[in-house]
């Protein structure tokens, strides 16, 4: 673990693919993801991989490339974000249902109209229900490891799932950090050969993926897909361990900061924990006892864990980077203020909604629900359960 | 044939043995079933040529019927048939 490099997030994803060598690669370029294949295109120029390149006309057929590949039985990977992740749609639903371990790096970017390039989580949020397992990333480091981490999860044999790896466009994608790799051939004995019981190139043993399922079987096969999520949620644990085992860092499903004697809590996916980190540590140092939980995990949702973590405080705000124009908040805080249901004693629990498009989140904006937290431990009531944070009026 | 459940089948719904079309009677997909004038027929075969489900029975060189579980009553082989020997009768 010598290797030190200042390296882009994008880039850092490069690395982490170049050392894992994935069989075949099919992908488009769209901003800001590009960078990723752009640079792992030099390390299949350069020869320091073997993998089979298929630069394709859309994202559509990059996952009906990457479909192929993998029902073949090789590793396969590729890229995207917000408009290329809504024109693979279609094929984004056969992977996870074809039950086949594609690795994903997606570069959360808004989505269209209007038309931006900047980052929030409409794209890969729009995806949740698409069987797909989802990692969010704080930092170029954490994405690194990630996209390692994420081809041992997706073959895992229980789980047998592809995995989105998502970084902030831009923010994460483009910042450059300094990045601890781990040597190649610790990734390349991590990642190992993929092995499949179901190859379509077996000719000894031939099979058909993707035949028709009509009343009578269709529904059993979905049964038997949720049932695969439901193992992803025992078995990723397994899979951090041995992670932690190799990198001595911890994966876990979230991350907590200063939630000890806690009263108000921030929960936030991606980049946006490391500057909620100054503001709990400014409100810390102003005696408000704030405390922080980076979810790190959406697909599978570890319901027990946010709601263990979460119920340590008294008011609880949700960060979501995108909305689900339901008029009742976005994902992350739909999904947590409904694992709540069951607990007695429940925190208040509000919802802001931050940063579309791109629009920057200060400290000063994190540290403006901590806030309203107190107004509401105050006030011992909710008056906004879903706030715009940092729109203008 | 007993219909399994979700923990029983393959992953993925995926077949895993070649060639079990053949247990999925399609038959009962027909409306007009083809049946044969014997006496006209000669034997020429192109009906098995053309089925593309494979439900003209022959053995030998010679034609010996329909297989009606899998017949989807297209018509193709009355259609195709040089000597009009195959009429299609509704069910």
């Amino acid at each position: 673990m010598k290797d030190k490099l200042a390296l882009t997030g994008n880039e850092a994803v490069a690395h982490a693919m170049r050392q894992i060598n994935p069989d075949v690669l099919a992908a488009y370029p769209i901003t800001p993801q590009t960078e990723i294949v752009m640079a792992f295109s030099r390390f299949v120029a350069d020869g320091v991989v073997d993998t089979e390149m298929v630069p394709v006309e859309s994202e559509h057929s990059a996952m009906s490339a990457c479909v192929g590949a993998s029902a073949s039985g090789v590793r396969t990977m590729t890229a995207t974000c917000s408009q290329g992740l809504a024109l693979m749609w279609e094929i984004v639903y056969i992977a996870s249902s074809l039950r086949l371990p594609i690795v994903m790096p997606v570069v959360n970017r808004a989505l269209s109209a209007p038309i931006n390039i900047h980052c929030d989580h409409s794209d890969s949020m729009g995806a949740r229900d698409s069987g797909w397992i989802q990692i969010y990333c704080e930092n170029g480091q954490e994405a690194y490891e990630s996209t390692i981490l994420a081809v041992r999860i997706a073959e895992e044999e229980k789980i047998l799932l592809p995995v989105m790896v998502c970084l902030d466009g831009f923010i994460t994608s483009h910042a450059v950090e300094r990045i601890q790799l781990l040597e190649d051939k610790v990734v390349k004995d991590w990642v190992s050969e993929r092995k499949t019981k179901y190859s379509l190139l077996d000719v000894e043993n031939p099979l058909t993926y993707g035949p028709l399922h009509l009343q009578d079987y269709y529904f059993e096969s979905k049964r038997q897909e949720a049932e695969a999520m439901r193992n992803a949620y025992s078995a990723i644990p397994k899979v951090v361990d041995k992670f932690e085992k190799l990198t001595g860092k911890r994966y876990d499903y979230l991350e907590e900061y200063k939630m000890d004697g806690a009263e108000l809590a921030v929960l936030c996916l991606s980049s946006t924990y490391g500057t909620a980190k100054t503001a709990v540590d400014r409100l810390r140092a102003k005696g408000v006892k704030a405390g922080m939980v980076k979810l790190r995990f959406f697909r599978p949702f570890p319901a027990k864990e946010v709601v263990n973590a979460l119920s340590k405080a008294k008011a609880v705000a949700i960060l979501d980077r995108s909305d689900t124009f339901s008029n009742q908040g976005g994902p992350v805080f739909n999904e947590i203020r409904s694992a709540f249901y069951e607990k007695k004693d429940k925190p208040f629990i509000i919802n802001h909604i931050y940063g579309l498009g791109g629009r920057d989140i200060n400290v000063e904006d994190i540290e403006k629900v901590y806030t309203d937290l107190e107004e509401i431990l105050k006030q011992k009531k909710v008056e906004t359960l879903v706030n715009y944070l940092g729109v203008r009026e | 044939m007993k219909e399994k459940g979700w923990k029983d089948i393959p992953i993925a719904g995926l077949i895993v043995e070649a060639g079990n079309a053949k247990e999925y009677k399609t038959g009962d997909w027909r409306t007009f079933k083809p049946v044969r004038d014997v006496e006209k027929c000669t034997n020429c075969l192109t009906c098995w040529i053309y089925c593309p489900d494979s439900s003209i029975l022959v053995s030998g060189d010679k034609m010996t019927g329909f297989d009606y579980d899998h017949c989807k009553g297209c018509s193709i082989c009355a259609q195709i048939c040089p000597v009009k020997c195959i009429e299609m009768v509704k069910e």
